[in-house]
């Protein structure tokens, strides 16, 4: 087991254009499982590629295990990956392409089979053993790319979207398996994904990346709760987090935490709704429209509730946002500042 | 089947909104015209049949009859001509000639063009021109490549020779007789005709190699393997099937061309690089013994038979995986 750590790191593919990764500093805890979460183009993966050795850094450092790896080449790194595609080996039974790591590390031969199957066992591919990866379903896939990745217990494991080619269903349940999987291996993992459901549920800290920088670093409930600025507010939830902007002043909440006034509890800003559209979600339901009266006139919200029975479009509601609930943000940089008075007229 | 029901759906579908008046551009290709399919297809047929239909239908009746030229008669001599031909010793030479200069061509032309592939295909500065510069002897004449060669190994102006002796390796007048010495002829011929190919079977090759997706070699790479057992292990397996398109795509250039052992020996010194084809030509043709050419000729038919046999089934195969 080790801890991943990047100084400053960046890359740049091609000279005058933005960087793909720039300056990113961050740096593992033992064991632990790291979210990079992040929209297409947000340089996740090629962060990952640079720690992995696939990708040549622009500037700054890669360490892994406390020892700078940049001149290391991938297989020197003692890293495993699994890749979005699995890149299993097409021409290679199941067990040669599980078995293949032992053999480039060169494992001591008589042990390959024992090896390769305990990883097939834990990863409950025993039967499989024999087939040709074309004759696998995807979940079966992704089993033999995890197997290929443990069976030389590497020190970290980097997973690339290793769940974004499975249907929804099958990956839920992988999911878990992931994240049982991790409490048993306990190895330091970095893990790649655009789905904020997949970073809330499986990270024990996330890395929220856009265009190349880290936004904010934390846990998930911090990045939740907490966006350090308004990319992470708006990328983070489903429905967004809703911003008024007004004046020097982006004004922040959950559309969970705008309710009915009746259920807000003292310290809540009312705010009128007036109601445009309602979506029922089985769940929940969705209600959107826009306020009407006081600062944020007109401005665009959705409310997220249990129940909506009774509401009728077109009309105006009386809601509330309770004050804690309430995030501010700087309007030119869009970060974070303290809660401040404001006038709500 | 439910492709075939999908596709009668949309034909139907195409009649109907066109009757309706609507017009649908991009299905009007699926209207059925039989008359004008056959119109498009006859000079594909047509060419076909002229080139190679006939001259082998031609060369079947000429290997069982008694015809040379400027015979007026044609009798029916049944395997008289195979007979003998098999019999002749210059046939046995030509035989194993045949193989030596495709086995041989075939061996160089993979290991070279295994080599060029991989070296095109990650992108560097002068890519472009390189490919460029190794394609040329596709597209030259084969006619004037293998002149050009002719003077290269030429035994008065060989330029290989010069330098030879330039450098002081040989003495003047004594350098190898390239095209003169039967070793040396077979060796010439057999690198002429693999720098003539190589281009083709690079550019396969390179076909194949692109369509390996970057992360499979990648993740050898991080799985701990090194440049040679990526490449052993990984990359020349997957191109496996399109290594043999290209292969079999060269042993029937090689067992069936004439240009290059024509042009550089015409089959000397001594018969020592004369192939089956090119002592089908020099048999039928120019000794007028058209019935012994066209035997001669004849026997590479059912080794191509195979070859094209084996050549379509491994296409196939590559397809499915």
């Amino acid at each position: 087991m080790a801890v991943v750590e990047t100084r400053g790191l960046s890359k740049v593919f091609k000279e005058g254009e933005p960087g793909a990764v720039n300056n990113v500093s961050l740096k593992t805890n033992e064991g632990e499982f790291l979210v990079f979460l992040g929209p297409s183009g947000s340089g996740k993966t090629t962060l990952l590629r640079m720690i992995a050795g696939l990708e040549y850094p622009t500037a700054g450092e890669i360490l892994i295990g406390g020892q700078v790896v940049n001149r290391l080449s991938p297989r020197e790194r003692r890293i495993a990956m699994v890749f979005q595609s699995y890149a299993l080996y097409p021409h290679l039974s199941v067990y040669k392409n599980i078995a293949f790591p032992l053999k480039a590390q060169k494992v001591a031969k008589n042990l390959h089979r024992q090896k390769v199957e305990w990883a097939a066992s834990l990863l409950g591919i025993g039967g499989l053993l024999e087939r040709k990866p074309r004759q696998l379903s995807g979940g079966e896939r992704q089993r033999v790319a995890l197997a290929r990745a443990i069976v030389r217990e590497p020190s970290v494991f980097l997973l690339d979207e290793p769940l974004s080619n499975l249907d929804a269903k099958l990956r839920a349940s992988a999911r878990e398996e992931l994240e049982r999987f991790h409490k048993r291996v306990g190895t330091t993992t970095i893990y790649v994904t655009h789905d904020q459901m997949e970073a809330m549920a499986m990270g024990d800290r996330i890395v929220v990346l856009n265009k190349g920088i880290v936004r904010q670093l934390g846990s998930p409930k911090e990045v939740y709760d907490e966006p350090a600025d308004t990319f992470v507010a708006t990328f983070l939830g489903s429905p967004p987090m809703n911003l008024l902007e007004s004046g020097e002043v982006i004004l922040g909440f959950r559309p969970e935490q705008f309710v009915p006034a009746a259920l807000s509890g003292t310290n809540a800003v009312p705010l009128n709704l007036r109601l445009e559209v309602i979506e029922y979600l089985g769940a929940e339901w969705i209600l959107s429209g826009s306020l009407a009266g006081g600062r944020f006139d007109g401005k665009n919200v959705v409310a997220r509730l249990a129940s909506a029975q009774s509401f009728e479009i077109g009309k105006v509601y009386d809601f509330a946002v309770p004050e804690r609930e309430l995030k501010f943000f700087d309007r030119t940089s869009g970060k974070r500042t303290p809660a401040q008075a404001l006038s709500w007229q | 089947m439910s492709e075939m029901g999908e596709s009668s759906v949309t034909v139907a579908e195409a009649v109907k909104s066109s009757r309706s008046g609507r017009i649908r551009v991009r299905r009007a290709g699926t209207a059925q015209d039989p008359v004008l399919g056959t119109l498009m297809f006859a000079p594909a047929v047509l060419y076909l049949l002229a080139i190679i239909g006939v001259p082998f239908v031609l060369a079947f009746i000429y290997a069982f009859s008694d015809i040379r030229i400027g015979s007026n008669t044609i009798h029916f001599v049944g395997l008289a001509n195979f007979r003998s031909v098999i019999q002749s010793p210059s046939f046995k030479v030509a035989l194993q000639n045949s193989f030596i200069f495709t086995i041989f061509s075939q061996i160089v032309v993979i290991i070279g063009s295994t080599i060029l592939a991989i070296a095109l295909e990650n992108a560097f500065r002068g890519r472009g021109i390189i490919r460029f510069l190794i394609l040329l002897p596709w597209v030259a004449p084969i006619s004037l490549g293998a002149i050009g060669w002719k003077w290269i190994l030429d035994s008065l102006y060989s330029v290989i020779n010069w330098v030879l002796v330039a450098v002081h390796l040989y003495k003047p007048y004594s350098a190898p007789m390239w095209l003169g010495e039967p070793h040396l002829a077979m060796a010439s011929v057999i690198l002429v005709h693999s720098w003539r190919l190589l281009p083709f079977s690079t550019v396969i090759l390179l076909a194949g190699l692109t369509a390996i997706p970057k992360e499979i070699p990648e993740a050898a790479e991080v799985d701990g393997a090194g440049f040679w057992r990526v490449l052993f292990e990984i990359t020349i397996p997957m191109m496996l099937p399109i290594i043999s398109v290209a292969v079999l795509f060269g042993i029937i250039f090689t067992f069936t061309d004439i240009a290059v052992v024509y042009i550089l020996t015409a089959g000397g010194p001594f018969d020592s690089t004369q192939v089956l084809p090119s002592l089908a030509f020099f048999t039928g043709i120019l000794s007028g013994d058209i019935a012994a050419g066209a035997a001669i000729s004849l026997f590479l038919v059912p080794l191509l038979v195979i070859i094209a046999y084996l050549m379509l089934r491994v296409a196939a195969r590559a397809e499915v995986s």
